[in-house]
C-alpha cells in the first residue's frame, strides 16, 4: 500500500482529500503546515504528497524546496492542490520540483487522473 | 409527460441523431427539454410537443436534438488509446504512408473537441518525426454549438484538469481569467465542422484513423451497424478504427475485425479481394 501525506491547513480539505485517497488505496497521514510536513517526512518519507500552497508557519512552496534538498526528498511525487490558479504559480511549483498541480476546487476524478499521470496508480 | 409526447420526441430523436431513448429516460427528456421550451417561450413540454407536431420548424427541431446529445469528454480520455496511437498506430502509418506523407484523422462526434486537441498535442510532441508530413485532424459533431466551442478552444479550469498533464497545460494553453484557451499553434492543427453521423459520410473524404468512441452506445443495433458500415466506406483497407471501451463490432457488422491484442482497435475486415487486406496492421 502506497503512503500519502496530505498537507493543508484546512481540516475539512484534509478530510475530503484523505477520503478520496483512501478509496484509491493510499494509507494517509496529515500535516497542517509545511513545518509539520517536514517533521513527518524526516520521520517517514511518503510515496506521495498532496500539498497546499498557502499555510501558516511554512508555505507549501517553501516546504517543497526544502524537501527536495533532504536526504530521500527526491523520492515522493508531489502534487500541489491549491487555490492559486495562475500560470506563474504553476510554473514556480514545477521549477521547485512539483510533479503535478491541481487547482481547487477538485474532485475525486481529478485527483485520480493526476495521481495516475505521475505513476502513483 | 404524456406517453404520446414521449413517443413523439423519442421518434424524432431517433430519426435525427440515432439516439435511442427508453421509457426510463423520460426524466432526461424533461430536464433537458425544459430549457428549450423556455427559450422558445413555451410553458412546458406539452406546448413544445404540440408545436413540434404542428409545424416542423428546423431551428426548433435542431435545438431539441442538440439538447439531448450527451457532451461528455475529457483530454486524453482513457489514456490507453492515446498511448497506443503513439506507440503503434502512428509508427505504422508513417511507414505505410511514406510515399504520400499524408495522414488524415477523424474525431467523430467530437463533442467539445478534447479528443481532437489531445491528438494535436500528442502530434506536436512528435513534430521532429513529422516534418514534411501533412497531418489533418478533423472533428465533427451533430451540434453546431459544440463545433463553435471546439473552434474557440476555450476550456474551464475543471475541464483542463481532467486528463491533461500540467506540463501540457503550461505548454499549450493561455490563461484568460478563469478560462484556458489552447494555443493558436495547436488550434490550427485541427478543424471542426457540423456533421451528422447518420448521413452520407463520403463528403468527408478518406481517413487513416477514425476515433468513434462512446458514440455507438447511444444507438440501437441496426443504427450501430449502419454507421459502422458507412464509416468503413471512408477508410482505406489499412486504416484503423477506435471504438470506446464498452463498444464492439462483434455481432453488429462484419465490415470490421478487432486488431489482435489491441483492445478497442479495429481494422476493415478482409473483403476477400486480393490486396484488400490491411497492409499496415494485418
Amino acid at each position: 500500500m502506497k503512503s500519502c501525506l496530505v498537507v493543508d491547513d484546512s481540516r475539512v480539505v484534509r478530510k475530503v482529500a484523505r477520503k478520496i485517497l483512501e478509496e484509491l488505496q493510499f494509507s494517509c497521514s496529515e500535516a497542517e503546515d509545511g513545518k509539520k510536513a517536514m517533521e513527518a517526512c524526516a520521520l517517514n518519507m511518503p510515496d506521495a504528497i498532496l500539498l497546499d500552497w498557502n499555510m501558516p508557519v511554512m508555505t507549501g512552496i517553501e516546504f517543497l524546496r526544502r524537501l527536495r534538498k533532504m536526504t530521500g526528498g527526491q523520492g515522493p511525487k508531489v502534487v500541489f492542490c491549491t487555490t492559486e490558479n495562475d500560470l506563474a504559480h504553476i510554473q514556480e511549483a514545477l521549477s521547485a520540483g512539483a510533479n503535478e498541480y491541481i487547482m481547487k476546487p477538485f474532485d475525486s476524478d481529478i485527483i485520480q487522473t493526476k495521481f495516475a499521470q505521475v505513476g502513483l496508480l | 409527460m404524456k406517453v404520446e409526447d414521449f413517443d413523439m420526441f423519442s421518434t424524432l430523436l431517433k430519426q435525427r441523431s440515432g439516439l435511442v431513448l427508453t421509457k426510463d429516460k423520460a426524466y432526461l427528456l424533461e430536464s433537458r427539454l425544459m430549457p428549450v421550451a423556455r427559450k422558445w417561450n413555451m410553458k412546458g413540454l406539452e406546448d413544445l410537443a404540440q408545436i413540434v407536431r404542428a409545424r416542423k420548424e428546423e431551428a426548433l427541431l435542431r435545438d431539441i436534438t442538440e439538447a439531448m446529445t450527451t457532451n461528455e469528454s475529457s483530454f486524453f480520455r482513457d489514456q490507453k488509446p492515446f498511448d497506443m496511437f503513439k506507440q503503434l498506430v502512428l509508427p505504422k502509418l508513417l511507414e505505410a504512408r511514406s510515399a504520400r506523407r499524408q495522414i488524415r484523422i477523424w474525431s467523430a462526434a467530437c463533442s467539445s473537441g478534447q479528443e481532437a486537441y489531445s491528438l494535436a498535442m500528442l502530434l506536436q510532441e512528435e513534430a521532429p518525426r513529422l516534418s514534411g508530413w501533412k497531418i489533418e485532424i478533423i472533428g465533427t459533431d451533430i451540434s453546431a454549438e459544440m463545433v463553435e466551442r471546439c473552434k474557440t478552444g476555450v476550456y474551464t479550469q475543471f475541464e483542463v484538469q481532467r486528463g491533461l498533464p500540467i506540463t501540457m497545460l503550461v505548454k499549450n494553453f493561455k490563461q484568460n481569467g478563469d478560462k484556458w484557451q489552447i494555443s493558436p499553434q495547436i488550434r490550427q492543427m485541427a478543424s471542426f465542422r457540423e456533421f451528422n453521423l447518420l448521413g452520407d459520410l463520403t463528403p468527408l473524404g478518406q481517413f487513416d484513423v477514425v476515433f468513434c468512441r462512446n458514440v455507438l452506445i447511444y444507438f440501437d443495433q441496426v443504427t450501430k451497424g449502419k454507421v459502422l458500415e458507412q464509416i468503413s466506406r471512408v477508410m482505406p483497407a489499412d486504416a484503423v478504427l477506435y471504438l470506446g471501451g464498452a463498444e464492439t463490432v462483434l455481432g453488429i457488422t462484419d465490415r470490421f475485425k478487432p486488431l489482435e491484442g489491441q483492445r478497442g482497435l479495429y481494422v476493415v475486415a478482409d473483403s476477400g479481394a486480393a490486396g484488400a487486406k490491411s497492409k499496415a496492421f494485418g
